[in-house]
This record gives C-alpha cells, structure tokens and sequence, in this order.
C-alpha cells in the first residue's frame, strides 16, 4: 500500500474513532434532559431606535463594551460609531476601500477595526490628540477577504479570511503572530470565548473550529451542517457554540461534550442564516435570516418564540449588548435597529 | 514536488485528527444539565427574556411627558403618542 493511501486509511479510522467516542458520552440528549422544562412565553420585543444614516448594505456592526456606543460598517464606504441612546453619529468614518464585511469595537472603547475585499484589516484610533480618526495600522497579509475581525485588547487582533486561515495579529507592529490553518473552506466568522483563552471559527467547509489562542493548536472540529457556516458566536458560559448556516438551521455545540447537542430549524424556513447572537443568560438565540428577518430561538427546547420583523431587506448582522438590554440588527436596507 | 507536499498534507491531517480523537468527553448529560442550570441561574437578570420596564428602558423613546401607554411595533411620533395618551 502506498503511503498516500495508507495515510488516507489512517485518517477515515480516525473519524469513526472520534463518531464512536462522542457517541459513547450521549447517555442522553439535551431534549430529554429539557423535556420537563417548559418553553419560554412567547418573547415580543420591539423597535426603540432605527439609527439612520448609511447609504448602503450594512454588512456589520458590533456593540462596545458600555453598551451604549457601536459600530456599523457599510458599502457606502464609512465606518459609523453611533450613541445608540440618542441616535447620534459619534464618528464617521470614511474608508479607504468601501468594500467593507466585518467591523469590531475595541473592549478598551479605543479603537474600531474593519475589512474586506481589500484583503486587510484596518485599525482606526478613535482618541487622537486632535480629535480627527486615523488609519493606525493597515494589516495586511491575508490573500482572501476579510470576513471578520475581533479585537482581544488594543495591541491584538484575531482576523478570519476567505483565504482559509484565521490570524492573530501584533497591532503595533502590524505582523503576524500567529497563523490558523486547518479549514477547507473560506472563514466565515469567528468569535472570541469570554475567557479570551480560545476562539472559535465557522467556514465554507461547513464545520466550525475551536482553536487555542496562544499555542495556535485546532483543538476540536464540529461538523454536521449542510452548508457554509455565516455566523457563530459563543454560548454566554463560554462552555457552547452557536452557529449559522446557509442550510437554513442554526446549532448549538457543546464544547465539554464535543458534540452537536441540537439543531434550531423549521420546515418553513428556507432561507440562509446570516448572523447570530445569544441573549445574556443564553435561553435566547437571536438569528438574522437572509428573508429580511430575525427569528427568536428557545435555545434549550429548539422552538421559535419570536420574530423581529421590520427590516425591508436581509438582516446581515445581529449583537446583543455585553448588559444584555438590547439587540441590534443591521440590514441591506441600510438602516440598524435597536430592539428590547 | 507536488507528491511529497500532498504526503505532508495529508500527515498534517493524521496528526490533527489523533489530537481531536484524544481529548476528553463529558457525558451529555452533565453537560446538558450545566447549560440550562446556567439559563435558569441568570433568567432574571436576562432583560430580553424578562422584558424591560420603560422606567428602566435605555432605548425607550424620548417623550416630553410621562406616560405609560404601551407604543407597539415601531416607534411613533410625540403628536400621535399625544392623541394616544390624551
């Protein structure tokens, strides 16, 4: 047997190994643990800003860590830092490149980052000395797309790319510090555990990755999806991952388990999912869908409980505030609403 | 050549899925019992499940008066508020 061949074998008995092991801890499902639990009342929540301004598709936004300001990003070209309380523009930002599909907001409040078809991730500082934004840093080293950025502090950055790789950048001196690679398929999104320690990836490959920040080790894989994964996010204890797909269902990992413990889907929904966040207790998973709305997940019982309809185009971009109070949704329509 | 890079492809791919094979598993069911204790622990304090008094509402719309008549799906404006609370 050639040595091709005997490493292709190798590699099948290693995935019916890792079938038969998540296998052997189900000793029960998530639905019959949760089959004495109610489901949640059925959760209306409603329009209590539309922040106007943009002039294009929203393709991102992210929350700051008060809760109060956040970022949206446009193929209008501009970055905007908004007052959600008010309404008001704090920043707008022009971009160089206005093929703009991720932007992020510093914890610090310091900085905002975004990319896209320009291949780079740009760092903007928000609290120059004369007051005007600028480019800080311009990173630069992926060759694909950039289809998310999430900052870790002010001097680091995870990126992920239609290239296939996530990577971990030095800001200051705008290098690589390390490069993430194991997907088949564009990344999609990514999402930062809340202990910082990890951070999780979806792509075109359809599996989701869970990768240790600091030793750059891909330290397990879920699959089961049909299609792209478009979104992901944690599950609030750091112990689950949520994700979208353009399969048109959204799932929930378990990370201790190491395996998918329940599918959110329904015979009627037929279109994409684009972006996904949960509520701050994590009984709630928010999803945007690419039929322009935003349908409201019982994250334990899998049943829909509500839907926020209001956007004239799909929702591509969804958060709820680190204070859970709110969520946000951007749209092609080029408006965000904030709901609660 | 593009036979001994496709080998240390394929190697890279062995050695990713012994590691992935190797972790540890918790049983489903402690799992599962963790993530809704953690749901039931924080309920409460989950305003878009418990939903929020507008006294309390950072969003809630601005009004020049105080009232408490429930504004539905979208925002209204102060005249139509008005005729609704007068």
């Amino acid at each position: 047997m050639g040595e091709m061949e005997q490493l292709r074998k190798e590699a099948e008995s290693l995935k019916d190994d890792i079938t038969a092991a998540r296998k052997a801890v189900q000793d029960l499902t998530l639905q019959d643990h949760v089959a004495g639990t109610a489901v949640v009342g059925r959760v209306q929540l409603k329009t209590r800003k539309t922040l106007r301004g943009h002039l294009a598709k929203i393709y991102a936004m992210h929350w700051g860590t008060d809760s109060k300001l956040c970022v949206s990003a446009s193929q209008d070209g501009k970055l905007i830092v908004w007052d959600s309380y008010t309404t008001n523009k704090v920043h707008a930002i022009p971009l160089k490149s206005s093929w703009v599909m991720t932007c992020s907001y510093a914890p610090s409040g310091n900085m905002v980052a975004c990319g896209g078809l320009d291949n780079m991730c740009s760092i903007y500082n928000l609290k120059g000395k004369d007051g005007n934004v600028k480019v800080m840093r311009e990173l630069a080293a992926h060759t694909g797309y950039l289809s998310c950025c999430r900052f870790l502090n002010d001097n680091e950055i995870i990126t992920s790319s239609g290239d296939c790789t996530c990577v971990l950048w030095d800001i200051e001196t705008g290098s690589q510090k390390t490069v993430f690679a194991g997907h088949l398929g564009d990344c999609m999104s990514l999402g930062v555990a809340p202990d910082f320690n990890t951070f999780i990836s979806g792509a075109c490959d359809f599996t989701a990755k869970l990768w240790d920040i600091r030793d750059g080790q891909c330290r397990q894989t879920f699959g089961g999806h049909e299609s792209d994964i478009n979104a992901i996010g944690f599950f609030p204890n750091g112990n689950a991952v949520i994700t979208g797909s353009d399969d048109a269902s959204c799932k929930l990992y378990d990370l201790r388990s190491d395996q998918e413990l329940i599918t959110y889907q329904d015979s009627s929904i037929m279109c994409g999912v684009t972006s996904i966040a949960p509520s701050l207790s994590g009984r709630l998973i928010l999803a945007g869908y690419d039929d322009f709305n935003c349908n409201i997940w019982d994250s334990l019982k899998a049943e829909r409980v509500g839907v926020l309809s209001g956007h004239d185009n799909r929702v591509s971009c969804i958060g709820v505030t680190p204070d859970g109070m709110a969520c946000c949704t951007g749209s092609w329509d080029s408006f965000l609403k904030i709901w609660n | 050549m593009s036979g001994s890079s496709n080998i240390v492809a394929m190697k890279k791919i062995v050695q990713q899925l012994r590691f992935e094979a190797n972790i540890n598993r918790v049983k489903v069911s402690q799992a599962a019992a963790e993530l809704q204790q953690f749901c039931i622990q924080n309920a409460l304090q989950d305003p878009l499940l418990t939903g929020v008094s507008s006294s309390t509402n950072p969003f809630r719309t601005q009004k020049a008066f105080s009232c408490s008549c429930d504004i539905s799906a979208g925002e209204k404006t102060k005249k139509t508020t008005a005729m609704m609370c007068n």
